[in-house]
């Protein structure tokens, strides 16, 4: 693959996984929202999520856009702002998206564990 | 300043210098050009700066002026020193020669770079193409075609200023132009040009070339498109 096609398909799908993003920060509000009118407790939220095979794709979707989206963004942010080359930045994009992806399906996988 | 006379002060030296402060006539109708003029004939033979056809045809009259790039020639004092105090310097992310005038080599270098000139098609035995004003294609080249070169949106672009190897505004515009010119032979080298590092996907849509653009261009809408043609030639494989 060329370093243009690269480039340009990385670009592609940070915008894709921002759609992606925006859904499911909306969904996630209106849920939080909703559940605290009555004040919420760390037991309802897992008796809501835990063991739940939907909420468990959803926070999946969530967890993979995030980790597709923000280090492309983080790059983009250290190539203007550091001298840092081509490689380097995509050596530290590589690492942050399994950050991403290390730390989230932790969580997500830990949530759903607890109700199962 | 006083009601005859507007306090100016003029940008002296290269990257580092300071600011000579000159008092200047005011006049009716009167522009910037018209005042950096007046300093270097009347009160400092020795400011340097760049000027031409004085009618906003030839760009390259471009300084910094209360802080924002303006084509001088065509930019009334009235309507930019409205504090009383104009402040003259030369344009941004370009190196200084000398007081008020710019090297725009690398802005001129970018523009080669991304493969901005026509590839023609036709040989002098064919005949005029013939493309109608009203084509979509034609529509788009049309909106961007009148660039003067000038460097203002080139000065005034943050992405420029943050990624040295940006393309800038003006020359992606122009590439825009040429991208939907059917008689023009060099798409696929130029869309492979002004993809990846420093090139469209680069630009944060901040708009500050679409606002300070004399002739009223949107070279962001142009770089949109290039994006949308970049995106659709890495999906086809073609770059």
């Amino acid at each position: 693959m060329t370093p243009e096609r690269a480039e340009t398909l990385e670009w592609l799908m940070q915008r894709v996984s921002a759609m992606v993003l925006a859904v499911c920060v909306i969904v996630h509000l209106t849920v939080i929202v909703i559940a605290v009118q009555g004040g919420v407790t760390s037991k309802e939220i897992v008796a809501r999520v835990g063991g739940s095979v939907p909420w468990l794709m959803f926070y999946s979707v969530f967890v993979i856009a995030v980790a597709l989206h923000a280090p492309t963004g983080l790059r983009n942010i250290l190539r203007e702002y550091t001298s840092l080359g081509r490689r380097q930045t995509h050596w530290i994009m590589a690492a942050v998206c399994i950050l991403i992806l290390v730390m989230g399906f932790r969580a997500v996988i830990g949530l759903y564990g607890l109700g199962a | 300043m006083s009601n005859n006379t507007l306090t100016v002060e003029i940008w002296r030296g290269r990257e580092e210098g300071k600011f000579d402060t000159f008092e200047v006539p005011r006049m009716a109708s009167q522009t910037v050009l018209d005042i950096v003029t007046y300093v270097q004939r009347n009160l400092d033979p020795g400011l340097s700066y760049r000027f031409a056809c004085w009618v906003g045809v030839c760009g390259s009259c471009a300084m910094t002026v209360n802080g924002k790039p303006r084509w001088t020639c065509r930019t009334h004092v009235d309507k930019v020193a409205d504090e009383g105090v104009l402040r003259i310097q030369p344009l941004k992310n370009l190196p200084v020669i000398r007081d008020l005038a710019v090297d725009m080599t690398e802005f001129f270098e970018k523009w080669t770079k991304a493969k901005a000139h026509f590839v023609p098609t036709a040989t002098r035995h064919d005949d005029f193409a013939q493309v109608s004003p009203s084509d979509p294609k034609r529509k788009e080249a049309t909106a961007g075609i009148e660039c003067i070169n000038c460097g203002v949106c080139y000065s005034a672009c943050d992405t420029v200023a943050w990624l040295g190897d940006y393309l800038g505004p003006a020359a992606l515009n122009r590439a825009w132009t040429l991208h939907n010119d059917v008689r023009d032979g060099g798409q696929s080298d130029r869309i492979k040009a002004i993809a990846g590092t420093g090139g469209c996907q680069a630009c944060h849509s901040h708009q500050s070339c679409f606002e300070l653009c004399p002739k009223h261009l949107n070279p962001t809408a142009s770089i949109a498109g290039l994006k949308r043609a970049t995106a659709k030639a890495a999906l086809k494989g073609e770059i």
